[in-house]
């Protein structure tokens, strides 16, 4: 029997008055894997993220991490938990530098400024943002703010990412860099990653499996290359062929 | 530009802190009564707005009805001691105990219901006008006729029960100053001061990265009530005299927030920068108007120039002065 995977999320539905955002949707992310979570615009997946981050609460299903029922814990408290997310619009604290913007994630684990200004510089490091420890974070560009925005979140030594986004209005060369950190962070910190994209580059090279969902329902998952050819998947994305008489 | 806090100040920083402080000691003995007055009334205004600015500046909470604070804290001690005679050291705590219980009160409710910003604002100024109108009508501190301290004739200072000559006062307001810049500076550096700052900046960002925001937000409330509270206890016993309009009034909350703002909202300096300045102009101007006797003159020089000030410089004196002397510091 294999063990039960890190994150278990069992029938969660959520709706918002007329809209069924998520519907039942149940799927695993298992130790140290990186799952990619796709679907169209408007497909429910931000959502699925609030409902796992505790920014919002599911109307039915549970939520496991590690076996811990984290079903509707505040996102303080999921984060205590070891769930760490970045949003999918940025937001930086703006007039903190950089560091102190990864410290703020780092004082999680520490009451000691010495050990998260510590912590905090270490993963600017790997994140490729030392040079920037300095500045304020509002001066960043767009790539440096979507990077400021996951060395926060890993700072809190999630067990699990959730990454909102993170490769949108990058240019192909910073999605590769990018790629080759969650690759890395994944492979060396065991760290788990869900994560949503719509550059479908990132997602094929990144995800160990992939779960697509479409007006809020799970409609197929598996490993990258069979999904990418699964015939659902391909009819939600390009719709179905027009039936010749 | 260097927005990072936590980096130990220069020497040139730590001697301008240094001039600073020993030329402040040293005013009251060279000084005349009218300049140790007006300098008491400069410390009320930097001790009062570094109490405002941890709330608003650096936990990004705005309060506009502070009165509140000082109100509980003055009219507490003043009338233990009226009725008791119980020292005011005492009676500042009952103060800033009563101040603590009505700013956590006030700030569980409103952030439990999500009340936030301007709607916050305007529930704290409620809450001021709600004291100011109780107290008036309430008989065992003097309702709306006030409340009398009675003036002991005496050789000396009796600090014990805060009787004394301005000196005593300016030297008790002046150590309060200075601690409650050093506990600033003290919580910025430590976690509690980032989580404040984050939650200023973005509240669910904050929460994402951990913050348990609504206790870090009570926490910044009631330690700004419970300053403001002493400021309050000192306030009856310089002044001997307590009316609610004043002391619960809502221009002793609009003068509570004019020093940092003029000075710079989260900045250790600013407070006292902005009182500084805030309250020379007002001596001066006073002066002024009083010298051609023109009736409305200090108030037109006043307020345009305040305006002058904002528009110039809207995020305060204090970071534009600091670049100026090529200082660095412990501000955000």
């Amino acid at each position: 029997m294999s063990p039960p995977p890190l994150l278990e999320v069992e029938g969660i539905s959520k709706r918002f008055g007329g809209l069924q955002a998520v519907d039942a949707v149940t799927f695993g992310v298992p130790h140290g894997t990186i799952v990619g979570l796709i679907g169209p615009n408007g497909a429910g997946k931000t959502t699925l993220f609030n409902l796992i981050a505790g920014a919002s609460r599911c109307d039915a299903g549970a939520i496991r991490l590690g076996g811990v029922d984290i079903t509707g814990l505040r996102p303080d408290l999921a984060c205590e938990a070891g769930i760490g997310r970045t949003f999918q619009v940025v937001r930086p604290f703006s007039t903190l530098s950089v560091i102190e913007n990864v410290m703020v994630g780092a004082f999680k684990r520490t009451t000691s400024p010495v050990e998260a200004r510590t912590r905090a510089a270490q993963i600017l490091d790997r994140l490729g943002l030392a040079a920037k420890r300095s500045a304020v974070a509002g001066t960043l560009t767009l790539p440096e703010r979507k990077r400021l925005e996951t060395a926060r979140a890993l700072a809190t030594r999630p067990k699990l990412l959730l990454l909102d986004e993170v490769m949108a209005g990058l240019r192909p060369a910073e999605i590769d860099l990018m790629v080759r950190i969650f690759a890395d962070l994944s492979r060396e910190m065991g760290i788990a990653i869900l994560l949503t994209e719509h550059v479908m580059r990132a997602v094929m090279a990144l995800s160990h499996h992939i779960v697509v969902i479409h007006h809020g329902k799970k409609i197929c998952e598996g490993p990258p290359a069979s999904v990418a050819r699964d015939p659902r998947v391909i009819e939600c994305y390009l719709g179905s062929a027009v039936e010749k008489p | 530009m260097n927005a990072d806090i936590a980096v130990s100040w220069s020497r040139r920083s730590g001697l301008s802190l240094a001039i600073f402080v020993a030329a402040s000691l040293v005013v009251p003995v060279i000084a005349s009564n009218y300049v140790v007055s007006t300098l008491i009334v400069l410390l009320f205004s930097a001790f009062l707005g570094q109490a405002w600015n941890l709330m608003m500046g650096y936990a990004g909470q705005l309060s506009l009805g502070h009165a509140l604070y000082v109100g509980l804290g003055a009219y507490i001690s003043g009338a233990l001691f009226v009725q008791y005679g119980l020292t005011p050291w005492v009676g500042m705590l009952a103060g800033m105990a009563a101040a603590v219980v009505a700013g956590v009160v006030i700030a569980a409710l409103s952030f439990q219901f999500g009340v936030s910003g301007v709607y916050f604002a305007l529930l704290t100024i409620a809450f001021a006008e709600f004291a100011r109108i109780a107290f008036n009508h309430f008989a065992w501190v003097g309702g709306s006729s006030g409340l009398f301290l009675p003036v002991l004739r005496l050789t000396g200072n009796d600090i014990l029960h805060l009787r004394g000559s301005p000196t005593m006062f300016y030297y008790i307001l002046l150590a309060l100053t200075l601690t409650s810049l050093a506990l600033s500076n003290l919580l910025l550096r430590r976690r509690i001061g980032f989580y404040w700052r984050a939650i200023r900046e973005d509240q669910a960002a904050a929460q994402a990265a951990g913050v348990d925001v609504f206790r870090y937000k009570i926490a910044a409330v009631a330690l700004s009530a419970a300053m403001t509270a002493i400021a309050g206890t000192l306030m009856a016993f310089y002044d001997n005299n307590l009316y609610p309009n004043t002391t619960f009034g809502i221009s002793r909350s609009i003068d509570i927030i004019m020093a940092p703002i003029i000075g710079g909202l989260g900045t250790l300096f600013g407070p006292i920068l902005g009182a500084l300045v805030l309250t020379v102009l007002s001596e001066a101007t006073t002066n002024l108007s009083a010298n051609f006797g023109i009736d409305g003159l200090k108030q037109w020089i006043y307020g345009s120039t305040l305006l002058i000030i904002v528009m110039l410089q809207p995020a305060g004196l204090w970071p534009w002065l600091r670049a100026r002397l090529r200082l660095d510091g412990a501000d955000g």
